[in-house]
């Protein structure tokens, strides 16, 4: 069975172009990029063109990307590294919404004395910026959000956030890995420290990471070792992931100016979707959005089981039901945006990306309807089921924390 | 992705028994249904049992769920488990043979088959006039706020399933699964139940072992084993269903007792009395022994 994947905010399919490149740097150039013979230094000379291609996509200088193993390491090095920047402030604001690997780095942080306020979403995931400008202070060392949330593809309005933060003298991180190779970026129009993106949400491999800073900017290293990366970032460098994200970086540079093929993609499958299948709604606001996602919650029936049933037509989708997550609560993005749970457990996000087929996109406009009234035949919930602790079900859930 | 086995997989793909069974007024037959769970915790499930009054015995059972793969497999399996069985058989069934008929479930899902049980035990309730929901309510404390799982709940799938751990509670009936600040409280309640378990076997064991090497039983050795054993084995289990019993007399062989609470107008109070009082003396005390309720 062919896989039809729309599975791409969780991670990519390396392009074979990615691949062809890294894939002298498995074989004959194994040289340290450190090493003070030619060997060595082709090898330093291929990093330094892929760093010259994330920096083009990024709108940066080349000094200002830092490699990294992957998006928690550079978002946890940007917390720190902010926090330190400034260490007499002891007030961190983000966002309900953020990836665990900054949420839990302010959990952590807020046992360390750091205050934090976790900004709220409204019911399309958009965050109020009164609501930062009356939280932030002068003691506020660091801004922390996404660009855009990985559930629901909600784009926040970065540079708004980035001048209010600019304003109080607090640094501004910017968590961008559903962003980078789906919307423009430029770091030298920004109010933006310090960037990160992933390579494996760009066609490029797992393993490998970016961190931009800004020119500047009081950076201290998170890992310390050797002098790699400018004594930025120790460690020996991923050669093959780096040539590899340079090579997407290169690649997405190049494929920006055809996104709106995914967003017509994307649309036909939600529309789609809304006009085959009765009580579904998108989660998210409708405009504000990334090109290649969209999140449906469908009602009285339960996300995992439609995960199952579209694998049996190979079709790989996500869901923020508790089922899949076996965390047993469903996930925090929708609780916080303050959906019924009848929406909050039957949701599912269809992520696309430059490889999916508008072939693919009617394969399941095909089948999902029949996946949806099958389920729905077996639950005992429906858009008339009155009684049944209907009053409980249907309230809405309370924000995350 | 979740590892199900084949049988999960096919009984979610291919279920048995689905839909509601219609109340037709048919003589001799009842038609009830049990319901468990809700949208807020992720699944729920309606269960539906068609019994023939006389015999006391389940003609068809059906299912409408509102889950996960597993927990509309459970479903799914539960039905196909209790079909044909007197409601005292079915009032046996565990979560556990759910489980086993499925070939097993991943640790994370086992609260899908205790899920079932309960259905089947509302159900069972509900045809029988007793309030489940009451009782719990009355003589536990809720312990899982999120979740909304008392005390008496939280010990029974304990000792049932001889769980050991909180990951493995939250796993079973998702007791600590929410915002975790009863995860202190269902370790203490496990700690409780395991020093109980030790406890109690040991000084059985010791008592036995006397009682075996030396000589017969004492009438007071007896009568002491006989109510130890109740006291510390047999009403947890019966106090975490709303039941109790007391020792009344024991003459000879024979052990009379009284039962309370919810067993005492349960008419499956002949399993309880054969099961779960009985075949426990029996065990501990004396293989001849025989339970009768006064």
């Amino acid at each position: 069975m062919t896989v039809i994947y729309l599975d791409n905010n969780a991670t990519t399919k390396v392009d074979p172009a990615v691949i062809d490149a890294m894939l002298p740097y498995l074989s004959e150039y194994y040289g340290n990029p450190s090493s003070m013979h030619t060997f060595g230094g082709q090898v330093g000379k291929a990093i330094r063109d892929a760093r010259s291609h994330i920096a083009q996509l990024l709108g940066a200088e080349e000094s200002e990307i830092i490699f990294t193993s992957c998006g928690t390491e550079s978002n946890n090095t940007a917390i720190r590294t902010a926090l330190a920047a400034q260490p007499d402030r002891r007030h961190i604001i983000t966002t309900q919404v953020e990836h665990p690997c900054v949420l839990n780095v302010c959990k952590q942080l807020e046992k360390q004395g750091y205050t934090v306020t976790y900004l709220s979403v409204d019911w399309q995931g958009q965050i109020d910026l009164l609501e930062l400008e009356a939280a932030i202070t002068g003691n506020t060392a660091l801004v922390t959000t996404m660009y855009a949330n990985n559930e629901t593809g909600v784009v926040f309005p970065i540079e708004q956030i980035g001048a209010i933060a600019k304003a109080a003298g607090a640094t501004f991180h910017v968590d961008a890995v559903q962003v980078a190779g789906k919307l423009p970026l430029s770091m030298k129009d920004s109010t933006i420290d310090l960037l990160t993106i992933s390579g494996h949400k760009l066609h490029a491999p797992k393993g490998i990471g970016v961190l931009y800073v800004r020119r500047g900017f009081r950076f201290r290293a998170f890992l310390l070792g050797g002098h790699q990366e400018r004594g930025r970032r120790a460690g020996t460098e991923n050669v093959p992931g780096i040539i590899g994200l340079g090579k997407a970086a290169e690649i997405a540079n190049f494929e920006l100016k055809y996104m709106h093929r995914e967003t017509r993609l994307r649309d036909r499958l939600e529309q789609g979707l809304l006009s085959r299948i009765a009580d579904c709604e998108i989660n998210g606001h409708p405009t504000q959005r990334l090109p290649n996602t969209t999140n449906i919650g469908f009602k009285y029936i339960e996300g995992e089981a439609i995960l199952f049933s579209l694998n049996q037509y190979g079709i790989c989708a996500s869901s923020g039901s508790a089922c899949t997550s076996g965390s047993l609560e469903p996930s925090h993005v929708l609780r916080a945006m303050g959906l019924p749970y009848t929406i909050l457990h039957g949701s599912i996000r269809f992520s696309l990306s430059r490889f999916t087929t508008e072939a693919e996109v009617d394969r399941v406009l095909e089948v999902m309807p029949g996946i949806v009234n099958r389920l729905r035949e077996l639950s005992p919930f429906t858009s008339d089921s009155a009684g049944w602790l209907q009053e409980r079900d249907m309230t809405i859930a309370g924000a995350a924390t | 992705m979740w590892d199900y086995t084949e049988k999960v997989l096919d009984l979610f793909y291919n279920p048995k028994n689905q839909g509601a069974i219609a109340a037709d007024n048919e003589s001799g037959i009842a038609v009830v249904f049990g319901e468990v769970g809700s949208i807020a915790c992720g699944d729920a499930l309606r269960l539906h049992l068609k019994i023939e009054i006389a015999q006391d015995k389940i003609l068809d059972a059906r299912f409408q769920t509102f889950g996960c793969t597993s927990a509309i497999a459970s479903s799914s399996a539960l039905t196909e488990l209790i079909k044909g069985l007197t409601l005292d058989e079915a009032l046996k069934i565990t979560n556990r043979e759910i489980a086993d008929y499925l070939g097993g479930l991943p640790e994370a899902k086992m609260h899908c088959s205790v899920m079932g049980q309960e259905a089947l035990e509302a159900a069972i309730y509900k045809y029988r006039g007793i309030e489940v929901e009451h009782h719990e309510e009355e003589e536990g404390a809720l312990v899982c706020r999120c979740f909304g799982i008392s005390e008496p709940k939280i010990r029974r799938v304990i000792i049932e399933n001889d769980l050991t751990t909180v990951e493995q509670v939250s796993n079973y009936i998702k007791a600590g699964g929410g915002c975790g600040s009863c995860l202190a409280g269902i370790e203490d309640l496990i700690q409780a139940i395991q020093a109980e378990k030790a406890a109690t076997s040991a000084r059985v064991n010791a008592e036995l072992a006397i009682a075996q090497d030396y000589r017969p039983l004492t009438t007071l050795q007896k009568i002491n084993l006989i109510q130890q054993v109740l006291t510390e084995e047999v009403r947890p289990v019966l106090l975490a269903d709303g039941g109790d019993v007391e020792l009344y007399d024991v003459k000879d062989d024979v052990v009379q007792v009284i039962l309370k609470g919810a067993c005492g107008s349960c008419s499956s109070s002949t399993t309880t009395l054969k099961i779960a009082i009985e075949s426990r003396l029996k065990e501990r005390v004396l293989p001849s022994l025989v339970v009768e309720a006064v």
